[in-house]
């Protein structure tokens, strides 16, 4: 199967940027299988991105028109090109500081106008290519390169975000959870108007380092045993929830 | 191109429209078909103009929700084949000078129309000012080159907007109009004429969209969805995009490139007016915009009085009418430049003559009355020169 892939990615590039256990890399991949197995014209497929390590997944990679553009922007870059020529699929895919901090706005007024695209959030809690900072998305409490004695804010929810800004699908999975992205991926490229994808990486060179998660198994196999299934959420301790992450489909316009 | 009714444009003719709506239907004239903007004044009126005639020539209009977005999308629809554009005022062309610096690294054709408000801050948000004169050149970090032009009138408010579109997509470059409030507001007769000359992107399916070995520096142009699987990068990138950005030859190859594009034709691009200048004068005015209206008045009156004065007049502003500068400074014995800024414009030229250079600078949100600019003439005149 993977070698089947290989179609879909540029033949000058043989290697990721990505650091060793870097979860971005399994996302890369997922997204791949998700659009692969759609069967769409790749010719046809837009794939825009901000700046930051998960800016880097379509960008140089994907054999697609790829569109790396500034931090924060992708969305309105992406809103253009849709507007512009309602044909291409338009895939937004960047990490969660560069789509809910310093591009926030853009991201809760696309899914307001129900731009028909599809905005995949690498959320790694953290700012890694800058080297660790405090994201708007690090859990509290977790330590950082500006917040040595752990984080004191609240992260946002970014399901709750995109729900009250009127997205028509979203979901989060971890990509410790490898079948569910792509099935949240498919589903999201095949609804009409604003979707997002909320994927949660693993960032063992920054974020791992400074909370003991360092090797990749580790951070992987804490995002395997944090999450729950958004079903099984009546069923766990309330206590007990606080330190877990809830996973699923927070909208879906049909259900 | 034919303009007429049955293609959604204005009709050749006479026609009575403000600035802002002469901008509006020069946007239309030239082939923009995406518009995204965000209100500010004093160029709201060009957006809201926008946003139902658009339609009816089949474009697209969107408000988006701040300017960085408006500029965002107007860069992401000139990928996706458009002629695209936004309007804004000073404040607004701060927010945007990062994509700004975006459009020239990656050679993406978009069109701004500042109408320029009295700043800094918010500054006298409804008053005319003409400030953002050197942020338009070097408002974005960095080495690039932007074209701009600075109407006078309500003609030359859509003729400058046809031609910013023009040179926007002919050297895949980010063009702007320098308006400011007075001549986006004032309201006069036009001429719409029968035909133009558009300019539509060069394309060549396969060819490096970010490298050309033709001295004339611009590459061929192609959209997405058009097959050709474009990397486009605002990162340092070779001929197809793909990022170098820890190389020193890749970085200097572009940047120069990207440079020379827009230095190397400045004799296409630039345009002057010259009054009054054929008797070597004593006295030759520098001006632009609507301060030029005011100083071609001035100097007028001058040469009824019999003073040796001329007027030189910028349509271009970037980049910058070198040549004609130091031409006008070698023939005449001091220059004036009267500006709705702190010398902007004088300042330039100081780099390119060597006689006297005198500003007249006014930041009171007032447009410079001619008997202002004439008592400034006056002041430094001496008389002819032996």
């Amino acid at each position: 199967m993977a070698r089947d892939l290989e179609e879909h990615l540029r033949p000058e590039i043989k290697i990721t940027p990505f650091c060793a256990g870097c979860g971005h890399g399994i996302l890369m991949g997922l997204i791949l299988r998700a659009v692969d197995a759609l069967g769409l014209d790749w010719r046809e497929i837009l794939f825009v991105s901000g700046i930051g390590c998960a800016a880097w997944i379509p960008s140089p990679h994907f054999k697609a028109d790829t569109l790396h553009t500034l931090h924060g922007r992708a969305i309105p870059f992406a809103t253009g090109a849709k507007l512009a020529n309602p044909k291409l699929t338009t895939i937004v895919v960047s990490g969660d500081g560069d789509l809910t901090s310093i591009g926030g706005n853009h991201l809760i007024h696309a899914a307001r106008r129900n731009i028909d695209m599809t905005v995949i959030c690498a959320n790694n809690m953290i700012y890694g290519m800058t080297g660790g900072q405090l994201a708007s998305t690090t859990p509290v409490g977790m330590k950082t390169a500006t917040s040595l004695g752990g984080n004191p804010y609240r992260p946002f929810d970014l399901q709750a975000l995109v729900k009250a800004a009127g997205a028509v699908y979203s979901c989060r999975y971890a990509v410790a959870q490898p079948l569910a992205v792509i099935d949240g991926i498919k589903k999201a490229i095949g609804v009409k108007g604003f979707s997002f994808v909320e994927v949660l990486s693993s960032c063992p060179a920054q974020y791992g380092r400074r909370n003991n998660l360092e090797s990749p198994a580790a951070i992987l196999e804490m995002l395997r045993k944090r999450c729950v299934r958004k079903e099984d959420v009546d069923r766990i301790d309330p206590e007990k929830l606080k330190d877990l992450i809830v996973t699923g489909e927070f909208v879906n316009g049909d259900a | 191109m034919k303009a007429g009714k049955n293609t959604g444009l204005l009709p050749a003719g006479i026609h009575y429209l403000s600035g802002n709506e002469a901008a509006a239907e020069g946007a239309l004239a030239a082939g923009c078909r995406y518009y995204a903007g965000y209100p500010i004044t004093p160029s709201s009126d060009i957006m809201e103009r926008i946003a139902f005639r658009l339609p009816e020539v089949g474009g697209v209009f969107i408000q988006m929700e701040d300017e960085i977005a408006s500029i965002c999308s107007v860069i992401g629809a000139s990928w996706a084949g458009l002629k695209a554009m936004t309007a804004t005022s000073g404040p607004g062309f701060s927010l945007m000078m990062e994509a700004v610096g975006y459009s020239a690294f990656t050679e993406t054709p978009i069109v701004i129309i500042d109408v320029q408000r009295a700043g800094p801050g918010t500054g006298q948000a409804t008053r005319v000012g003409s400030g953002d004169i050197m942020q338009a050149k070097w408002g974005s970090h960095g080495d690039y080159q932007v074209v701009a032009y600075a109407p006078w009138s309500v003609q030359e408010m859509f003729n400058f907007t046809v031609r910013a579109f023009n040179m926007a997509e002919r050297y895949r470059v980010p063009a702007f109009v320098l308006a400011d409030e007075a001549v986006g507001h004032v309201r006069e007769k036009i001429s719409i004429p029968e035909s133009l000359d558009i300019v539509h992107r060069k394309k060549k399916p396969g060819a490096e969209p970010f490298h050309t070995a033709d001295p004339d520096g611009v590459p061929p142009m192609p959209a997405f969805g058009e097959g050709e699987c474009l990397l486009v990068t605002g990162s340092t990138h070779d001929g197809y995009g793909f990022r170098k950005s820890d190389s020193p030859e890749v970085h200097t190859r572009l940047v120069s490139r990207l440079n020379a594009k827009i230095t190397e034709h400045r004799s296409e691009i630039v345009d002057v007016e010259k009054h009054y200048m054929e008797d070597d004068p004593e006295v030759a005015v520098l001006c632009y915009g609507f301060t030029a209206r005011s100083a071609l008045f001035a100097v007028g009156k001058l040469r009824t009085e019999g003073l040796r004065v001329g007027l030189l007049r910028l349509k271009t502003l970037w980049p910058f009418p070198d040549e004609a500068v130091r031409e006008a400074g070698a023939r005449a014995g001091k220059i004036f430049v009267p500006e709705m800024n702190m010398g902007q414009v004088a300042g330039e030229a100081m780099k390119y003559v060597r006689c006297e250079v005198v500003p007249h600078c006014q930041t009171d949100g007032e447009v410079i009355k001619p008997a202002a600019i004439a008592d400034g003439i006056r002041r430094i005149y001496h008389g002819a020169r032996p």
